[in-house]
């Protein structure tokens, strides 16, 4: 394993999709994913609703389990080991579409959970990086709130601060502005801009095509569980190869 | 005045049928409600022998101070009584204390551990020069409020377990828990009673017993776990998926999940109904009497063979009742505060 872990460290590359494949019962969801991400890697998926881009962001950490092929991340490959499984999902950090914050605990509190229990931060420093992070999304004045109080953006923001005090080296997210009223898109959106500035890699699933232009280094197209096209951002829209690319982006260009 | 005539009729004359029941009810309320004050404080015995409570119409409430030690003790040695009196009275301390919940800190587990063998110890005895009392002598209220609270406190984290467990994926855990919860809430606790007392020892080596009031003890236990487990089952239902999948995507493991995430919310769901099973286990801790534990009710009862006081059986139940009611009421009344307080957060 400490080989893999080398190599991945001197190629370059964080995530690594092999020939994978997923049922739910007898519906192949996903249908011979390959895909390598690289450190620093933004990648925007796109597609229709239906074609398998949560469930593929899911395997990478695990929330669903693959059937055939290969999922490593950081080194790591994702089995039915429960230890490496844990350690997965604390190296990646992920953003839902809901916002799912745990509503008994404060924003601090929320935020403090997953570096005192798993990763054993002592609380004041926990605390402090809490903080931090607050600063950063632009809400450390909400700290003392319950997620009850807050808005659906400044929510969404507490849960990307959320996932970042864990020290992620990955970062997913589920469509995190869909879910969102018009107005308050934006704040999340500049949020994750800044994340994608300091070198954050991300796999944003989503269609917000401004967004997708200005930080994406790659645009993933799914449809039918398959990854069907993947271009520049640029060539992308501009150029879509695939017919079904072409109608997806006509249908949400309008 | 014009308003409170204004209230009389819209409440209580609005329309034919409201106004002849308004007058049945306060004709029934005529007749009833000045012969029971009458009976009560008018013509009572506060503190008389029985003699003079024949002589008189009224209740006599010289029952209860004439009584009260057999009572609240039953055979407990009357020199020793203090004993579980002052257990008593730090149980009944520790859960004023634990009203407040800023005072619920990790030293206050403790004090609970501590507080309830102790309580144990200071009625048994036998340790620190105290002299020895069987557990057949534990009598009264003490023995009825060692079973419940004793009962309740065990019951609760069994009844998680249990209802954690129902909902495991390992089948075999599943199907043990399934067939546990089911089987207990198919037979009445009278049953479980009888079978801990005269069916479980026949399973014993010969020689060995094992304390009667423990064997009921966990009965109890065992029969409320059962209920609790299935009120939990329905908290558990009532979280989201997203919490389960948010706390595994920051790397909690399923116990801190559970812990942390899942149990905090779900058990706050569940206060109202588990509160409803705990003040009826309470109650139900009176049905011990059937395999001759004298809890508080039996007492009541052995007293009342006294032939001074035959016949004033309805005064001493009204006393017990009230003790009843006190600690049930107690008990609904600190889960309506903590709800409350709990419901500023959620
Ligand atoms: N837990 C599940 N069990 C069965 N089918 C599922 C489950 N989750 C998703 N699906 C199905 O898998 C397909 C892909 O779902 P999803 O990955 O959520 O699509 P997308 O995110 O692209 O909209 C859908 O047809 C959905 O109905
Ligand atoms: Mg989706």
């Amino acid at each position: 394993m400490t080989s893999k872990k080398e190599e991945s460290a001197t190629t370059g590359i964080i995530i690594e999709i092999i020939g994978m494949h997923k049922w739910f019962g007898d519906f192949h969801v996903l249908k011979d994913i390959n895909l390598n991400v690289r450190r620093q890697e933004r990648i925007v998926i796109c597609g229709p609703s239906g074609s398998g881009k949560s469930t593929l962001i899911r395997c990478i950490n695990r929330l669903e389990e693959h059937q055939r092929g290969r999922i490593i991340v950081d080194g790591i490959e994702s089995t039915n080991d429960l230890k490496n499984m844990e350690k997965t999902r604390a190296e990646v950090g992920m953003v839902f579409q809901h916002f799912i914050l745990f509503p008994h605990l404060t924003i601090l509190e929320n935020l403090t959970l997953g570096p005192i229990w798993v990763r054993q931060v002592p609380k004041a420093k926990a605390e402090e990086t809490a903080i931090y992070f607050l600063e950063k999304v632009h809400i450390a004045e909400q700290a003392l709130k319950y997620p009850g109080q807050l808005s659906g953006g400044q929510q969404q923001r507490v849960a990307i601060a959320r996932s970042l005090c864990m020290r992620p080296n990955v970062m997913l997210f589920d469509e995190p502005t869909s879910a969102l009223d018009p107005e308050m898109v934006k704040e999340v959106l500049d949020v994750m801009i800044d994340l994608a500035e300091e070198g954050m890699t991300m796999i944003v699933v989503s269609h917000e095509m401004g967004f997708a232009k200005s930080v994406a280094h790659r645009v993933l197209f799914m449809d039918f569980g398959q990854i069907l096209e993947e271009n520049t951002p640029q060539e992308f829209f501009e150029n879509p190869q695939h017919e079904r690319t072409q109608l997806f982006l006509s249908q949400i260009l309008h | 005045m014009i308003s409170l005539i204004g209230w009389v009729k819209a409440n209580l004359f609005n329309g034919v049928f409201n106004s002849i029941l308004t007058l049945v009810t306060l004709y029934l309320l005529w007749k009833s409600v000045p012969p029971l004050m009458r009976w009560a404080f008018v013509e009572s015995l506060w503190l008389s022998t029985g003699q003079e409570c024949h002589a008189a119409g009224g209740a006599c409430w010289s029952i209860i101070p004439g009584n009260i030690r057999f009572m609240l003790f039953g055979f407990y040695p009357a020199d020793q009584q203090w004993r579980p009196l002052a257990a008593m009275a730090f149980l009944i301390g520790l859960l004023f204390y634990r009203r407040d919940r800023r005072h619920w800190k990790k030293f206050l587990a403790y004090a609970w551990i501590v507080g309830l063998f102790g309580m144990g110890l200071r009625m048994r005895g036998g340790l620190l020069g105290l002299t020895p009392v069987e557990s057949t002598q534990w009598c009264g209220l003490p023995l009825t409020l060692v079973l419940s609270v004793f009962g309740l406190t065990a019951a609760y984290p069994l009844g998680v377990v249990l209802a954690l467990g129902r909902r495991s994926k390992m089948p075999a855990i599943k199907t043990l828990c399934i067939i546990y919860i089911e089987m207990i809430r198919g037979v009445p606790l009278i049953s479980l009673l009888f079978m801990s007392s005269v069916v479980f020892p026949l399973f014993l080596p010969e020689g060995i017993t094992v304390n009667k009031i423990l064997r009921a003890q966990v009965a109890i236990i065992l029969f409320t776990a059962a209920y609790i487990a299935e009120v939990v089952r329905g908290g558990l239902q009532g979280i989201s998926r997203g919490q389960y999948e948010a706390a595994e995507s920051l790397g909690l493991n399923y116990y801190l999940t559970m812990r942390l995430i899942v149990l905090p919310q779900a058990l706050k769901i569940v206060i109202p109904p588990s509160v409803s099973i705990l003040i009826s286990a309470f109650k139900d801790t009176s049905l011990v009497v059937i395999i001759a534990l004298f809890d508080l009710l039996r007492t009541t009862q052995t007293a009342l063979n006294d032939p001074q006081w035959m016949g004033f059986s309805a005064e001493a139940y009204i006393f017990i009742a009230l003790i009843y009611f006190l600690c049930c009421y107690f008990m609904s009344n600190y889960s309506r505060r903590l709800e409350k307080e709990l419901d500023r957060i959620l």
